[in-house]
């Protein structure tokens, strides 16, 4: 206990208080959290991958379509760093063209998935098909729902920006976005690999 | 007498119902999360009477077997979900900005709708009483069971509710671990950290990281309920073990979740009241965090009768044994912290000590488990409940009564009576080990949980009349409980700052703390600073007061920082109050309750429809309004 | 002042790391093609798209020059999911 009084305050740190850091410490905690999310859902896929009872698997997949879309998405994650490298320098003008640019490629994306699900559902993989289909359903579904959140969000920026409205501590900023993007584009990088291109 | 003489008397603007709907102060976010969890404590205290005047006798006539099914598994997930980890979270809420230095948590308002979204789901989960039934599977919801149709929606209930809930405490947890590691006073490096601060951040990692693994198990739930996925759905060789797995991923952590807090806590209160530092801080620390990892690798010692194969069930029994070194560990260190002090056995110490030797009756029961062989036997028998209930109650809950005796005078600025509080302590103490100790025996004996009658002659009778006996005087000791927070509060004895000579930063600050907490922010030098700004240590160890420094209370060096060099309160912008947290967390539990009812059609959708337009409402509102606006 | 903004790239190396990503991609696609590649498919797929991955997250979200913490806080999530889930998977023997 003696030592204990004895530290003298070499060790102070920078404990300021700067609201990025707050921000992007909560984000990127959520973002682990999520890898939890998704690990749950790609696990009970490849759990099931090979449960296609009486119904297609993955031979139904379309790679080359698949691969378009992906490109797409990871294309996004170029307009959508960007687009932050052009806020962080004041350039908001230069940056809501690369926003939109996001926006765009990734309805893009969503449309393509629609198409996808249809094209599924003619040759006859549903939710309740097989545990196949509801897992690859389920994990693609929600996958395509954290895009569309995140479309939502860059036209808000948009919006936000537009109006005159936008600072960089206003409480949701294109950086924070711009990880959550990325971090949705990482996830498909992974179930383009897992889901689609190991299974065939 | 009553006439306090309230020194910081509120302005009429910051009284009333709406500053309370509308606050995003941390400390009213904490004393509402505590309110809550009372109220909550006292519904599952009362379905855990019925169950047991159910038990009381052979084949009893109380309930039947399907209100029997509802009631006990409403008891467990009122009291997990809406009564442990709330008032966890309510103390976590006042205190670790306290504790660290900060003037708030670090999003006040997510804060403030964390608290709505618990509060809202939690009555959502109740109001299944009014249709058709509350969830009747058990809190754990295992497939097929949950997943069979019936004409009521109430797994329904249960998925959505606790998906809500989970919600909820993600966003909860977030917010600390963003306050914890950004938002600490100068000096306060993490090894300086009150242990309950540490507690914490542990806690909040195993929240975030194992909350949406059940998320996932809830929707794949309602899917398989409402949409005809095939999850769990053997007949369609899906696997009805998935479910326990992503069930156990979560409710192993969450075990955790429920009772480092209590630790915390009482590694707070056995300092203060011996007079020493904790004995080996680093290893409380430490271990807290080895506890959380491991905590993570043993959730198939729930499953060992599921069928896992002989590697799973070895390596998992191993693991299981391996978490009681850590959890030893911390009950030396706690030990070696009262022993040789000058012990003050007041209210929160009895509490503290009734933690200590509950929680090793029931982490010894626990280690039972480890050995595959035994816990096949011991498995959904009522040993289980026993040893679940030491830890739980034993542990968790006396912890906690022991943070509100500690930390009372600090909420309202009055002692809780100390006579008042031992008739608590030790009326509680009896009840609880009359209750949950014969149970040990009763599972050894065969009993199983989850039945609503057993026949007479079967060797279980007095047993269960005792535990019973025990459960209406544990209710007794809940009553003088209340007794004493009425009576304490309306002429309790002031408390000043710093009643119980404590060691770490809320004490230095006024009871209860102004607004922004600290006039000005504290410089911290040591672990249990403000002990070092009252007393030295003389040549051979020992604490020597220090003379008091002129000006009395607060003797803690400050950072004026960028402010004004008078530290003038005025100058510190606290955050606005907002009605936006309140608004979107209303929207997303009328998104949960179009859910549970999208089966039944158009009800459904338009209650989704009804919410998505709330919630959005209140996100878009949240998002353009300034955090701070411009004062008068 | 902690380490927190060292310079971030510029513009010209976001364009390079698309330029790549988008290779890979092409790679990637190009090797369920090629008979000769079977053996080591399933492997040769893993480490392109871990290197799309690693490549997004350190330059993409700068997580290689911004604070040290912030890849504990997503290290800590990444890693437990991979390590958890492959114990799942494994004793349902699903590998």
């Amino acid at each position: 206990m003696v030592s204990e009084g004895a530290v003298v305050d070499h060790d102070f740190e920078d404990t300021g208080n700067p609201i990025h850091r707050v921000r992007k410490t909560a984000m990127w905690a959520f973002l682990g959290s999520e890898a939890f999310f998704f690990g749950a859902m790609i696990s009970t896929f490849l759990l099931y991958r090979n449960t296609i009872g009486d119904g297609p698997g993955a031979d139904i997949f379309n790679i080359p379509f698949t691969s378009a879309s992906s490109f797409v998405l990871l294309m996004s994650s170029l307009t959508m760093v960007l687009a932050d490298n052009s806020f962080q320098k004041g350039d908001q003008r230069q940056g809501r063209v690369w926003l939109i640019g996001t926006a765009l490629l990734g309805t893009t994306f969503l449309a393509g998935q629609i198409f996808e699900f249809t094209e599924f559902v003619h040759e006859g993989l549903t939710i309740s098909t097989s545990p196949f289909g509801s897992s690859f359903y389920m994990l693609t579904g929600f996958h395509g729902l954290h895009v569309a959140v995140g479309v939502l969000l860059l036209s808000m920026l948009v919006f936000f920006s537009l109006r005159g409205r936008y600072s960089p501590d206003s409480g949701m900023n294109v950086e924070l976005v711009a990880l959550y993007w990325h971090f949705v584009d990482i996830v498909w990088i992974v179930i383009f690999t897992v889901v689609y291109l190991l299974q065939i | 007498m009553a006439v306090a003489t309230r020194e910081q008397a509120p302005a009429a603007a910051d009284r009333g119902l709406w500053s309370w709907i509308t606050t995003v102060d941390h400390k009213r976010i904490g004393i509402m999360y505590a309110v809550a969890a009372f109220i909550f404590f006292l519904i599952g205290g009362f379905e855990a009477l019925l169950i047991r005047t159910q038990l009381a006798q052979p084949n009893g006539t109380v309930l039947s077997a399907e209100a029997y099914n509802q009631i006990f598994t409403m008891h467990g997930l009122t009291m997990v979900f809406a009564v442990i980890m709330p008032i966890a979270a309510a103390f976590q809420n006042y205190f670790v900005p306290l504790q660290i230095g900060a003037r708030d948590v670090a999003f006040p308002r997510i804060n403030a709708f964390a608290f709505w979204l618990f509060f809202f789901s939690a009555l959502f989960l109740y109001t299944s009483f009014l249709f058709g039934g509350a969830p009747d599977g058990a809190w754990v919801g295992y497939a097929p069971l949950s997943t069979q149709l019936t004409e009521y929606v109430r797994m329904d209930y249960y998925s959505v509710g606790a998906q809500l809930l989970g919600v909820a405490s993600l966003a909860g947890s977030i917010n600390f671990i963003a306050t914890i590691f950004t938002m600490r006073a100068p000096g306060m490096s993490l090894m300086r950290m009150p242990v309950f601060v540490w507690m914490t951040v542990v806690t909040s990692f195993l929240l975030i990281l194992s909350l949406p693994v059940i998320g996932v198990g809830l929707w794949q739930m309602l899917f398989d309920r409402n949409f005809g996925t095939l999850f769990y759905a053997a007949q369609a060789q899906g696997d009805p073990l998935l479910w326990q797995h992503l069930f156990w991923i979560f409710g192993h952590p969450e075990v955790y979740v429920l009772i480092l807090p209590a630790m915390g806590i009482v590694s707070e209160i056995l300092p203060v009241m011996s007079r020493k530092p904790l004995f080996g801080y680093a290893f409380v620390v430490f271990s807290g965090i080895a506890i959380g990892f491991l905590g993570f690798g043993v959730w198939a010692h729930h499953m060992f009768t599921a069928g896992l194969g002989p590697v799973a069930e070895a390596g998992f029994g191993l693991a299981t044994m391996l978490i009681a070194i850590p959890t030893g560990v911390k009950i030396f260190n706690w030990i070696g912290t009262t022993w040789g002090g000058r012990l003050k056995l007041t209210t929160p110490m009895l509490f503290s000590l009734g933690f200590i030797s509950m929680f090793v009756i029931g982490g010894l029961s626990g280690v039972t488990h480890s050995i595959v062989p035994a816990d096949t036997q011991q498995h959904d028998s009522y040993y289980i409940v026993a040893h679940f209930h030491y830890v739980l109650f034993g542990g968790a809950v006396l912890g906690y009564m022991a943070g509100a005796y500690y930390w009372f005078p600090k909420w309202t600025g009055k002692m809780l009576s100390e006579t008042i509080g031992k008739w608590h302590f030790w009326i509680t103490l009896i009840g609880f080990n009359l209750t949950f100790a014969p149970q040990h025996i009763l599972g050894l004996d065969g009993m199983p949980r989850r039945t609503y009658r057993y026949d007479a002659g079967l060797g279980w009778d007095g047993w269960n009349m005792m535990s019973t006996i025990g459960s209406y005087l544990i209710a007794v000791g809940v009553l003088v409980f209340i007794w004493n927070i009425i009576r304490s509060w309306r002429n309790g004895e002031p408390a000043g700052n710093d009643p119980w000579d404590g060691r770490t930063l809320e004490w230095t600050t006024s009871s209860p703390p102004p607004v922004h907490n600290f006039d000005e922010v504290p410089v911290v030098h040591h672990v249990d600073d403000f002990w070092y700004r009252k007393y030295g240590v003389d040549e051979e160890g020992r604490a020597v007061k220090m003379p008091e420094v002129s000006g009395g209370a607060l003797t803690v060096d400050t950072d004026s920082g960028g402010e004004d060099a008078d530290g003038d309160a005025h100058d510190i912008h606290m955050p606005s109050p907002s009605y936006f947290p309140i608004i979107a967390s209303l929207g997303v539990v009328t998104i949960g309750a179009g859910l549970v009812f999208i089966s039944s059609g158009a009800i459904g959708f338009a209650l989704l429809a009804l919410g998505a337009i709330v919630s959005l409402w209140g996100f878009m509102g949240w998002a353009g309004e300034p955090i701070t606006k411009e004062a008068h | 002042m902690a380490t927190a903004t060292h310079a971030h790239p510029t513009a010209k190396t976001y364009w390079l790391i698309a330029l790549f990503l988008g290779v890979v991609t092409a790679v990637e696609v190009a090797v369920p093609y090629i008979d000769a590649l079977d053996p080591i498919r399933a492997v040769l797929l893993i480490l392109l798209g871990s290197a799309k991955f690693a490549v997004v997250v350190a330059v993409f979200m700068h997580l290689r020059y911004d604070l040290k913490a912030y890849r504990f806080y997503f290290l800590i999530g990444l890693a437990g999911a991979i390590v958890v889930f492959a114990v799942v998977l494994a004793s349902f023997r699903a590998f």
